[in-house]
């Protein structure tokens, strides 16, 4: 396995369900390539379209226009059965009429593996999710957090080139998701596997993947590693949808190279290194995150004059709602190191400073 | 906790008021329960009961000479009768192969049936299953229809469709694939025919109802671990609707087995069942002992196939 190179692959696709002006384009011309040993999650809210990607590369939709490619072989086209794609459904779909053991070879059985290789694959599998204990009991017998587990070690068991995970976690609580999301890294690491995972948990998405695609309205609008989607949304959706999120807007007084100076809708003026090509009438939008803003005593240094209008205290950081001259409502997290949340209060007048390098130029 | 008890004695007194009410509580709702279940109970003891006690004396008794039964000290002589007769003229005791082959037409008429309404049964239930539920019910309505015309009518229409002049006959010829009317009528086609049909909708409706509870998404798991087609029916669907399979088989070889009106009807007098055998002896024979036993040994065999079948699911869950 050479690393880096394409698992999966869709070329234009698109996927349009009923007809004439009731025709709704679940997905509207979705290219994305997903590399071999990669954690690969489709993020974005219900029925953006996530979910219907995951089912056409597994081989339960068709799609309208387009082509999946596995291991650069067309595979739209082939049913579920001759794909080497193994799914973890959401609910599981555990065998309710089978033990653990069996529901764990029933993959290997139908592709016709000698007993001796399904029976020592079978107590690998058990191992590997720590599931050794409960082989002989009835998938009703076991808890929620045990059926996910039986529901992994059935899809890796066939050993798959890619294995999909369509919400996983959603129907467990917090304490065991949280568990589940080290575990499910573990296990791609363990498998080299490659994983696509589909979730609308942001959270989710930032601690476990490789690399996110963030979709809408059957488009993917940004794919990148979890720094690159959360520090450098280049779409406003994407700023808006991955963690909370500052709107500014500004003018682009001088371009020089890359960057130029611009001129924020409070007044001040501030140089941004990559503008790159947006703000074609030189208006532009920049996103700041809440926790790269400082507030500090209001003086010519700072960027912004605000009134603390709200103060909401999360136990490892504080998050203040500000009311913003010439800015509107903006949103300041900061880390209870300082005590801040004993100083400031709700009326006080406070600076607002952003460096350069915080502030993220949109593209739109 | 403050003194809330004047005295001990008190205490126990209230104690035991508590407890006498609690009694009397508990006698008045199993009261309820038998008062609820009375009108029942009664009917099943006289109309169900009863009966079955009177054709249990019957069959112990020895017959009157025209019908009806000589009453005296119960004798086995029909019992016996079932699986041994008398010789006419060495008064010796031979199997009595006449009732044999009998019975065993008609558990091999029932089997069959079950296993034909069993293959109509399956894909209609199934396809049902997998309507939009505004169709499902439409459909459910269709499948009941039938319940609706008498039995003997119903019996009457396949003899018109099945007789040598009938229609089937009619189209074969005008169709020109066959030139002599086939001898459909009073044949084993005609009564495995005839009860298939009759009997279908006990096959559909139960295997509609556990397929129905199916979760088709087991369905679409079995396909992503390279199950085929054939393999998720076999591996996924028939274990997933078993219930629906044995109650529905159940329910049409019980009724196929003892069944008179449409073995009569279709099958004349060439492929004597069970149901006619039963009636027969009743009526022709004027032998109520034998027809009692007959109807008593019919009974036993359904019950016992059904005890080694519960045993044996029993069995199978435990494990």
């Amino acid at each position: 396995m050479v690393a880096g190179a394409t698992a999966i692959e869709a070329r234009n696709v698109i996927k349009t369900f009923g007809t004439g002006s009731e025709a709704f384009h679940a997905l509207d011309n979705v290219s994305v390539t997903i590399r071999q040993n990669e954690f690969f999650t489709l993020l974005g809210p219900s029925g953006c379209g996530k979910t219907t990607l995951l089912r056409m590369i597994a081989g339960f939709e068709l799609p309208t226009a387009g082509d999946i490619l596995l291991d650069g072989q067309p595979v739209a086209h082939l049913p579920p059965f001759k794909r080497q794609v193994n799914t973890v459904f959401q609910s599981y779909a555990l065998f309710p009429h089978l033990t653990v053991a069996q529901n764990i070879a029933f993959g290997l059985e139908m592709l016709g593996r000698p007993k001796s290789e399904i029976e020592s694959q079978v107590t690998k599998m058990l191992k590997l999710v720590q599931m050794e204990p409960m082989r002989n009991r009835k998938t009703n017998q076991i808890s929620g957090g045990q059926q996910q587990r039986v529901a992994l070690a059935r899809a890796l068991a066939p050993h798959p080139k890619v294995l999909l995970l369509d919400e996983p976690l959603s129907a467990l609580d917090l304490k065991l998701r949280k568990g589940m999301q080290i575990e499910l890294k573990r296990l791609q690491m363990e498998t080299g596997i490659t994983f696509i995972f589909v979730t609308h948990d942001q959270e989710e998405a930032l601690t476990m993947s490789d690399r996110i695609a963030v979709m809408s309205k059957g488009k993917i609008l940004q794919v990148g590693s979890p720094t690159e989607i959360y520090e450098h949304p280049s779409d406003r959706f994407v700023a808006h949808f991955i963690g909370e999120t500052n709107f500014i807007n500004a003018e682009i007084v001088s371009r020089d190279g890359d960057g130029g100076l611009l001129r924020l809708s409070s007044g001040a003026e501030i140089h941004h290194p990559k503008i790159g090509a947006a703000g074609s009438n030189n208006d532009i939008s920049l996103v700041v995150r809440p926790e790269r803003i400082e507030l500090a005593q209001l003086d010519d240094s700072c960027q912004f004059a605000g009134t603390v209008k709200n103060i909401v205290y999360f136990g490892t950081d504080t998050t203040f709602h500000l009311d913003v001259e010439n800015a509107g409502e903006m949103t300041v997290r900061m880390q209870n190191r300082w005590g801040h949340q004993a100083v400031l209060q709700i009326g006080d007048q406070v600076g607002l400073k952003v460096e350069p390098d915080a502030l993220q130029v949109l593209r739109d | 906790m403050a003194a809330t008890f004047d005295t001990p004695k008190d205490a126990l007194a209230d104690n035991g008021r508590a407890q006498q009410a609690a009694k009397q509580a508990a006698t008045r709702t199993i009261f309820t329960r038998w008062l609820m279940l009375s009108p029942a109970m009664l009917v099943i003891i006289i109309c169900g009961l009863m009966p079955l006690l009177i054709i249990l004396a019957y069959s112990l008794m020895k017959p009157g000479d025209y019908a009806g039964v000589v009453w005296g000290m119960p004798v086995p002589d029909a019992w016996i009768n079932l699986f041994f007769e008398q010789d006419m003229f060495s008064d010796a005791m031979a199997p009595n192969y006449a009732y044999y082959i009998i019975f065993a037409r008609s558990i091999l008429m029932a089997l069959f049936t079950t296993v034909l309404a069993l293959g109509i049964g399956f894909p209609t239930a199934y396809f049902i299953a997998t309507r939009s539920p505004k169709l499902r019910n439409l459909m459910l309505f269709l499948i009941t229809i039938p319940f609706w015309t008498n039995l003997l009518i119903r019996t009457y229409s396949i003899i018109m469709v099945l007789q040598d002049q009938g229609m089937l006959n009619k189209i074969l010829m005008q169709l020109g694939i066959i030139d002599q009317p086939l001898q459909l009528m009073y044949t084993n086609i005609s009564v495995s025919y005839g009860l298939s049909y009759a009997y279908l909708p006990y096959m559909v409706l139960p295997l509609y109802a556990s397929m129905e509870k199916l979760d088709f998404r087991l369905i679409e798991a079995g396909y992503d671990l390279y199950a085929t087609r054939f393999q998720v029916l076999r591996r996924l669907i028939i274990p997933l609707v078993k219930p629906g399979i044995v109650a529905g088989s159940i329910l049409v070889f019980i009724p196929a087995i003892g069944d008179y009106v449409i073995t009569t009807q279709l099958g004349g007098g060439t492929t004597m069942m069970f149901g006619s055998l039963i009636s027969q002896q009743f009526l022709t024979a004027r032998n109520w002992p034998q027809g009692s036993a007959l109807s008593l040994a019919l009974m036993l065999l359904v019950m016992i196939a059904l005890f080694i079948y519960a045993k044996k699911a029993a069995r199978q869950a435990q494990s």
